[in-house]
């Protein structure tokens, strides 16, 4: 694939998905927080039927930059540990891969209430 | 004074629902959309940019590709203009990973003027957290599932 067809493979993927968390928002009655804990849950369902890699390989950072891509993310590394620590890789492997994102998480907004106060 | 009873209350919730403007579905979804996809486009920026500059693989790029939309959802919450961008994009903004960095910094930020243990400690995670902890327990039962299944078939 050209480099060009995976920039726009990235905004028609990751534009539909947040389509479909739109739809979710305005014709169910479920708060963002659900739709947010469904987007996850379907993200480590779709990683565990080997759906997702394929969809990253297609789509880049349409895949990897929405929400669902933490819950595969989650289930890639306890699989991958798997490997190494047979069960208890389920355990220790969890946040493998996803630790660079909660930790960037953490640490940017600790420091961000050193920097900014609140608006509005 | 009795509460109102059950079945006024229906009829009344019924009354609202007829007199509320019907939610712009179509232009909501579209808004999503487009904005989404700009995030996205955005992240495959980011991740080109490290697999070119500092020679990672496509598959290694995606953490540090996370953790600067995470830098920059944080940046741009502090300045006020991420919450700008979300009353008009909805989903497109709260889906991408840096909506969730969004909704760490907002409510660290809402409540730093309680000191920073109980204030900013404590209230981080009160929107992320659901995320996390679903995230987990359904990673858990699926790799379980998965890893049973390549025992049983491996």
């Amino acid at each position: 694939m050209g480099t060009l067809a995976i920039f726009l493979a990235a905004f028609f993927v990751g534009g539909l998905i947040c389509a479909i968390g739109q739809l979710l928002f305005d014709l169910t009655k479920l708060t963002p927080a659900h739709v947010m804990v469904i987007f996850v849950v379907a993200g480590a369902i779709l990683e565990g039927l080997g759906w997702y890699d394929p969809l990253i390989r297609f789509a880049g950072a349409g895949a990897t930059v929405p929400i669902t891509s933490f819950g595969s993310s989650l289930v890639h590394g306890a699989i991958e540990e798997t490997r190494h620590y047979g069960w208890l890789g389920l355990v220790t492997g969890i946040f493998e891969v996803t630790s660079a994102g909660i930790s960037a998480a953490i640490l940017f907004g600790f420091l961000s209430t050193l920097v900014f106060r609140a608006r509005g | 004074m009795s509460v109102s009873s059950g079945s006024s209350r229906k009829s009344y919730t019924a009354l609202v629902d007829t007199m509320r403007p019907a939610k712009p579905v179509l232009r909501n979804v579209l808004r999503a959309f487009w904005v989404g996809g700009v995030v996205c486009f955005i992240g495959e920026c980011v991740e080109e940019f490290f697999v070119h500059a500092f020679h990672f693989s496509e598959k290694t790029a995606g953490n540090p590709t996370v953790a600067i939309m995470i830098l920059l959802a944080v940046i741009l919450t502090g300045f006020g203009v991420y919450d700008k961008i979300s009353q008009y994009a909805g989903a497109g903004t709260a889906v991408p990973v840096t909506g969730f960095a969004n909704s760490i910094a907002s409510a660290a930020l809402e409540h730093k003027t309680e000191g920073y243990v109980v204030g900013v400690g404590t209230n981080m995670f009160k929107i992320a957290g659901p995320v996390i902890v679903f995230g987990v327990v359904a990673a858990f039962v699926v790799s379980f599932v998965v890893y049973a299944y390549i025992r049983l078939h491996g």
